[in-house]
C-alpha cells in the first residue's frame, strides 16, 4: 500500500512536468491550430540560456525573469522568420520546418555546451517532505503549473488580447475584418509558448538533469497528455498530464513491469481517445460540408 | 511532365530512365550501387506512405514500424526457417498488409493529430515489443539478427551488390507498376475524395470505412516489402534500426519529395539517403543543424515537394507560347 | 606524452616490429610513404550525439601525433563519419571507408547495434575493425572473426567483478538492479548474473528503463519496494544521476554499485550530489580527469595540455575525452609496431601482439595486453569506493 501511494505520488510529480510541457503545446495550438514539434528543444535551448546566465553570475530570479522575456522574444522571432515564409504552404510543409528546427536547436545545443549532463537549480528548497515522497520542488512544479493554468485560463477568457488571439486562430478572415492583426496575434501566441516552454524547462531541468536531449522524451509524453486532455483545453492538459504520469508508473510498477510501460501507457491512451475522439475535455468540432 | 511530353514522351522518357537505372550499376562503384539499393527501398517505403498520407490524407508517424515489421519478418524467415530470401518479400508484404489493416480499423475514429498520435504510439513502442523477453527467441532481442547476402542466381556475372540491385530494382518498378493502376482509376479517386470532402465522399457512396482501412493495409504492405529489402541489404536488423527516427524521415521523405505523387517518392528516397552524407561532410559539430536547414529551405522553395514544383514548372512551359 | 612509460614497450616492439619486415616497406590499401588512412564511424548527430565526443577526441589526438611528425614518417589522415547510432547508416559509412576511401582500418566505431551490422562485412573484406568502442563481450573471438578486436574492459567482466565482490563481503544480500533495457544494460546484467552463478536468486528485484524515459524515479520506488539492501546501477550518466539522487531522497541507504560508464565524479557525481554519493563502489580502468586526486598527476597535465590545444571545444568534465585519447594511443602504439610493413594483415598481428602496454591515462597497474587467442585489450579493473570527494582504490586490480 505504501508503495502504491509512493508510485501515485511519484506519477503526480512526473505528470505535472508533462502538463506544463502540454500546456505550452495547447498555447501554441490555440494560436495556430498546429502542433509545434520543436517545442521541448525551444524549451530546452531557453533552459541553456538560463544556465548561461546563473553561470555568469545572475541571482536565479533576475535569470528567470530573463529567460522568460528572452524566451518569449525568441518566439515571436521564430514566427516571423522562420513560419511566416510557409504561412500559406501544405500543414505537412510546416511540420517538416517544425522537424528541422527540432534537428538544428538539438545539434546547436550540443555543439555549444556539449552533451554532457549538467545540474540545474531549483527555487525551491532542498528538502522532501511526505515523509520523502515528494520533494518540494516537485510540489513546487505542481504549484506552478496549476499557476500558469489559472493566468492561462484569465488571459484567454478575461482580456481583450486573449480574445483576440483565440478568434485569429478559430477564424482568420472574420477576424481581420473586425480588425484584429491576426499576423501578430500567430507571433504573439509563438511568443507565449515559448515563455511557458521556458518555465517548464527551468523546471523540468532540476529533476531531469540539463542536456541537449532533456525534453525529446518528454515531449512525447506532453503531446500524449495534451491529446488526452483535449488539444484545446488548457485544463485538460493538466488532467491529462496528470493522468499520463500516474497511469505510466501504475502500469510499470503493476501491470507488466518497466519493459512496456511506455507501450501500455500509449495503448490506454488510444484506447481512450477512440472513445473519446476528441480526448477527455476536449470539444467536439462539427465540421459542415 | 504528362502533358509536356505526351503519353508517348512519357513512355519514352520512363523507358529511358528505366534503361539508365539498368546501366548504372556497371558504371559506378559496389559502395555507390549499395546506396542506390538503399535509395530505391526507401523509395518502395514512401510509395506506401504516399498512399496514406499524400491521396488519402491519413497522417502517420508511424510507419517505420511496417517497415521494421517486414525488416524481421524476412529476417526471421530467413534465420529460422531456411527460407530463401526472395521468397520472404511477399511473405513480409502480406503480413504488413494484415498488420496494417488491423490497425487502420481503429484509427478509423481518429483524425489529424489524434491519428498522428495514434501512429506515432506505434513507432515508440516498435522498438520496445522488438526487445521485449517473451519475443526475444524469434526476434533475437536487443542483439538482433544477422543474416546473409544472398549472391547471383544462375551464375549470372553479377556481384552481390548488382544482384541485389538488380533485384529491388525489379521489384520497385512492380510495387510502381501497383501504386499506379491502383490510384489511377476509381480507388485513386475514391481516396483522393475521402481526403478532400469525406461527407460528399460518402454521400455518393464511398464506404469509406473500407477504403480507409484498407489504405492504412495496402500502404503498411508497401513499406512492409521495402523493410525486407532493406534487411536483405543491411543483412542486419536490431531494434535500434527502427527507432522513431525513421518513421519521421519517412515522413521527410514523401513531403519533401511531394505528395500524392510517384515520381515524388523518389525525389524524397534520394533526399532522405544522400542529404545526411552531405550534412556530415560539411560539419561534423553540428551534421543535424546542416540537414535541418536543409529541410527548411526545401520547404522555402518548394512547399509542395520537388515533383509539385517539376509540375508546377511543366504546367509553366505548357502554357508559355511555343518559342522562337 | 610520458616517455618513461612507453619506453619499455616501444623497445620490446621495435625489437619485434624489427624482425619481419625491417627493410623492406609493404602496404595495403590506405598507407602509402606518407600517410595511413584511419576510418571511423560515430554518431554525431542523433540523440546519442553524446558519444560522438570519442570520434573527435580520437581526431584531436591524431592531430597531435602529426604535429609532432607523424607515425614513422607517415601522417594519420582519419576519416570519421556520421552514423546516427543507426545500424544501416552504420553499414553504408563503413562501405564509403573500405570502398571509396580506401581506408587502411576500421578504428573505434562506436556502438554494439552498428558493429554487428559491420562485423561479417569487415571479416570478408579482411579490413581490420579494430579496437571497437563498445563493451559487448563478442569482440574478442579471432577464431571466427580473426578481423575484429575490442578495446574496454567488456560490460560482463565488470558486472561478475561486482557479483564476486558481492558473494564474497555480503553473501546474504537482496540485490535489486536497475538497468538500460538494450544490448548494453542486458550485458552487464548477464555478466553480473554469471558471477553470481547458482546465488542469483539473491537479486530480488530488476527494472529497466528506456532511453527515451524522462526519469526513472517510477522505477527507484518500485526498487526500494522490493526491500533490497544491496543495488546495482546499469544506468548512462543522467539517469545514473537521476537514481543516485532518488535513492538519497527517498531515504533508500543500499550498498550502491555504479558501473563504470556512469562514474565521472565531474559529470555524473557532481550534478547528483557528491553527499549523496557517498559510498558508492565502481570500478575503474581510465583515470577520471574530474576526480582531484589527479590533479597533480603529469599523465593528467599532459592530458589537459592536449585538450586545452587540440580539443578546445570539448568539455573537461567529459570521460569520453580520455576514453578517445588513450584509445588512440592504442592505436598509434599498434601502427609504430606495424613498421613499414603496413598491410592489414601485420595491423591486425601487431595488434594482437600488445604486451603490457601501460599507456599514461590507464590506472597504474593496468595495462594493455593482446595475443593470438586473446582480443581483450584492457581486462583489468580497479575496484574504488566514493569518499564523497574523490574515488578510493582498494584491493588489486582484477580481472573478471
Amino acid at each position: 500500500m505504501e508503495a502504491f501511494l509512493h508510485q501515485v505520488l511519484s506519477g503526480l510529480a512526473t505528470g505535472s512536468i508533462y502538463a506544463i510541457v502540454a500546456l505550452a503545446l495547447v498555447m501554441i495550438y490555440q494560436a495556430t491550430h498546429l502542433v509545434n514539434f520543436a517545442q521541448g528543444e525551444m524549451a530546452m535551448f531557453s533552459t541553456y540560456l538560463a544556465w548561461t546566465m546563473l553561470d555568469a553570475g545572475f541571482p536565479y530570479w533576475l535569470a528567470f525573469a530573463g529567460t522568460v522575456a528572452l524566451s518569449f522574444v525568441l518566439g515571436v522571432a521564430i514566427e516571423r522568420i522562420v513560419i511566416r515564409p510557409v504561412e500559406k504552404a501544405p500543414v505537412l510543409a510546416v511540420v517538416i520546418v517544425f522537424i528541422g528546427l527540432l534537428v538544428i536547436l538539438n545539434s546547436v545545443a550540443g555543439w555549444i555546451y556539449t552533451y554532457t549532463i549538467k545540474s540545474f537549480p531549483s527555487p525551491f528548497p532542498d528538502r522532501t517532505i511526505l515523509g520523502g515522497y515528494v520533494s518540494a520542488h516537485e510540489l513546487g512544479v505542481m504549484a506552478v503549473t496549476m499557476g500558469v493554468l489559472a493566468l492561462l485560463f484569465l488571459f484567454f477568457r478575461f482580456t481583450p488580447l486573449g480574445l483576440a488571439m483565440r478568434a485569429a486562430a478559430q477564424n482568420p478572415v472574420s477576424s481581420r475584418l473586425v480588425g484584429i492583426r491576426v499576423g501578430w496575434m500567430l507571433a504573439l501566441g509563438w511568443g507565449l509558448a515559448a515563455a511557458i516552454g521556458a518555465v517548464a524547462g527551468m523546471l523540468v531541468a532540476p529533476i531531469v538533469f540539463l542536456d541537449p536531449n532533456m525534453m525529446a522524451g518528454i515531449l512525447l509524453y506532453g503531446f500524449a497528455a495534451a491529446l488526452l486532455g483535449g488539444i484545446d483545453n488548457p485544463a485538460g492538459a493538466v488532467v491529462g498530464g496528470l493522468a499520463v504520469g500516474v497511469l505510466e508508473n501504475l502500469s510499470g510498477a503493476y501491470l507488466v513491469g518497466t519493459e512496456l510501460k511506455l507501450t501500455v501507457a500509449l495503448v490506454l491512451i488510444v484506447g481512450v481517445l477512440l472513445v473519446r475522439p476528441s480526448g477527455l475535455f476536449g470539444r467536439v468540432v462539427v465540421s459542415r460540408v | 511532365m504528362a502533358r509536356l511530353l505526351g503519353p508517348d514522351g512519357r513512355r519514352v522518357g520512363l523507358a529511358l530512365l528505366l534503361l539508365a537505372a539498368c546501366v548504372l550499376p556497371f558504371l559506378l562503384s559496389s559502395y555507390r550501387t549499395f546506396q542506390l539499393t538503399s535509395a530505391l527501398t526507401y523509395a518502395i517505403a514512401l510509395v506506401g506512405l504516399n498512399i496514406l498520407t499524400g491521396w488519402n490524407g491519413q497522417i502517420s508517424l508511424g510507419h517505420g514500424a511496417f517497415y521494421a515489421i517486414g525488416a524481421y519478418v524476412a529476417a526471421i524467415l530467413m534465420d529460422r526457417f531456411g527460407v530463401p530470401y526472395w521468397a520472404t518479400i511477399p511473405v513480409a508484404g502480406f503480413v504488413c498488409l494484415g498488420a496494417g489493416y488491423l490497425f487502420g480499423l481503429p484509427a478509423l475514429r481518429l483524425e489529424g493529430l489524434y491519428l498522428a498520435l495514434a501512429t506515432f504510439a506505434l513507432a515508440l513502442a516498435t522498438p520496445q515489443l522488438l526487445k521485449w523477453k517473451h519475443l526475444e527467441e524469434w526476434t533475437g532481442g536487443v542483439q538482433g539478427i544477422v543474416i546473409l547476402k544472398p549472391d547471383a542466381p544462375f551464375g549470372l556475372p553479377l556481384d552481390q551488390d548488382q544482384w541485389l540491385y538488380f533485384f529491388t530494382l525489379a521489384i520497385t518498378v512492380l510495387m510502381f507498376w501497383l501504386a499506379r493502376n491502383l490510384l489511377a482509376g476509381r480507388i485513386g479517386r475514391a481516396l483522393v475524395a475521402i481526403r478532400e470532402q469525406p461527407t460528399a465522399a460518402e454521400a455518393m457512396g464511398v464506404d469509406i470505412a473500407f477504403y480507409k482501412s484498407m489504405t492504412f493495409g495496402v500502404s503498411a504492405m508497401f513499406t512492409g516489402v521495402a523493410g525486407a529489402l532493406g534487411a536483405i541489404v543491411i543483412q542486419f536488423v536490431a531494434p535500434d534500426s527502427f527507432t522513431l527516427f525513421l518513421s519521421i524521415t519517412l515522413l521527410v521523405g514523401i513531403v519533401v519529395g511531394g505528395l500524392a505523387s510517384l515520381s515524388g517518392a523518389i525525389w524524397g528516397a534520394l533526399f532522405i539517403q544522400f542529404i545526411p552524407n552531405v550534412a556530415d561532410h560539411i560539419s561534423k559539430a553540428a551534421p543535424w543543424a546542416i540537414y535541418g536547414l536543409f529541410l527548411i529551405a526545401c520547404m522555402y522553395l518548394m512547399p509542395t515537394g520537388v515533383a509539385g514544383l517539376l509540375r508546377a514548372a511543366a504546367a509553366r512551359l505548357d502554357r508559355a507560347p511555343p518559342g522562337p | 606524452m610520458r616517455i618513461r612509460t612507453l619506453a619499455l614497450p616501444l623497445a620490446a616492439a621495435a625489437l619485434l616490429a624489427a624482425q619481419p619486415a625491417a627493410a623492406q616497406k609493404k602496404y595495403s590499401p590506405g598507407a602509402t610513404d606518407t600517410e595511413i588512412k584511419v576510418g571511423n564511424v560515430n554518431p554525431y548527430s542523433g540523440p546519442a550525439s553524446a558519444y560522438g565526443a570519442i570520434g573527435k577526441a580520437i581526431g584531436a589526438y591524431f592531430a597531435k601525433v602529426n604535429d609532432e611528425g607523424g607515425i614513422n614518417g607517415r601522417k594519420i589522415n582519419y576519416i570519421t563519419l556520421d552514423d546516427g547510432y543507426s545500424p544501416p547508416k552504420a553499414v553504408e559509412q563503413t562501405r564509403r571507408l573500405v570502398e571509396q576511401d580506401q581506408v587502411l582500418l576500421v578504428f573505434q566505431p562506436l556502438g554494439t547495434p552498428s558493429n554487428t551490422a559491420i562485423h561479417k562485412y569487415m571479416n570478408a573484406k579482411k579490413v581490420p575493425q579494430l579496437f571497437v568502442a563498445t563493451g559487448a563481450t563478442k569482440w574478442g573471438d579471432p577464431k571466427r572473426y580473426p578481423w575484429t578486436m575490442g578495446w574496454q574492459p567488456n560490460y560482463q567482466t565488470e558486472g561478475r567483478i561486482y557479483a564476486r565482490y558481492i558473494l564474497e563481503n555480503k553473501p546474504a544480500a537482496k540485490i535489486a538492479v536497475l538497468y538500460q533495457n538494450d544490448d548494453y544494460g542486458k550485458d552487464y546484467l548477464k555478466g553480473f548474473k554469471d558471477g553470481l552463478g547458482a546465488k542469483a536468486s539473491m537479486i530480488v528485484a530488476e527494472a529497466s528503463y528506456e532511453v527515451t524515459d524522462p526519469t526513472v524515479d517510477s522505477q527507484m520506488v518500485s526498487l526500494k519496494a522490493s526491500g533490497a539492501d544491496t543495488f546495482f546501477n546499469i544506468t548512462t550518466p543522467k539517469f545514473a544521476a537521476q537514481a543516485i539522487r532518488k535513492a538519497y531522497d527517498i531515504d533508500w541507504k543500499p550498498v550502491q554499485f555504479l558501473n563504470n560508464v556512469s562514474n565521472s565524479v565531474g559529470s555524473v557525481l557532481t550534478p547528483a550530489g557528491l553527499e549523496k554519493s557517498v559510498g558508492l563502489i565502481s570500478s575503474y580502468y581510465l583515470k577520471d580527469p574530474t576526480d582531484p586526486q589527479w590533479v597533480k598527476d603529469p599523465a593528467y597535465l599532459d592530458w589537459l595540455a592536449w585538450m586545452k590545444k587540440y580539443n578546445p571545444d570539448a568539455n573537461l568534465n567529459d570521460t569520453f575525452n580520455v576514453y578517445g585519447y588513450t584509445a588512440a594511443q592504442t592505436l598509434v602504439q599498434v601502427l609504430k609496431q606495424c613498421g613499414d610493413d603496413l598491410t592489414r594483415e601485420n595491423v591486425m598481428r601487431q595488434a594482437a601482439n600488445l604486451k603490457k602496454v601501460a599507456l599514461p591515462m590507464l590506472l597504474p597497474g593496468i595495462t594493455i595486453d593482446t595475443g593470438p587467442d586473446d582480443f581483450y585489450p584492457i581486462e583489468q579493473m580497479q575496484l574504488m569506493r566514493f569518499n564523497g570527494k574523490t574515488w578510493d582504490a582498494f584491493g588489486q586490480p582484477i580481472g573478471g
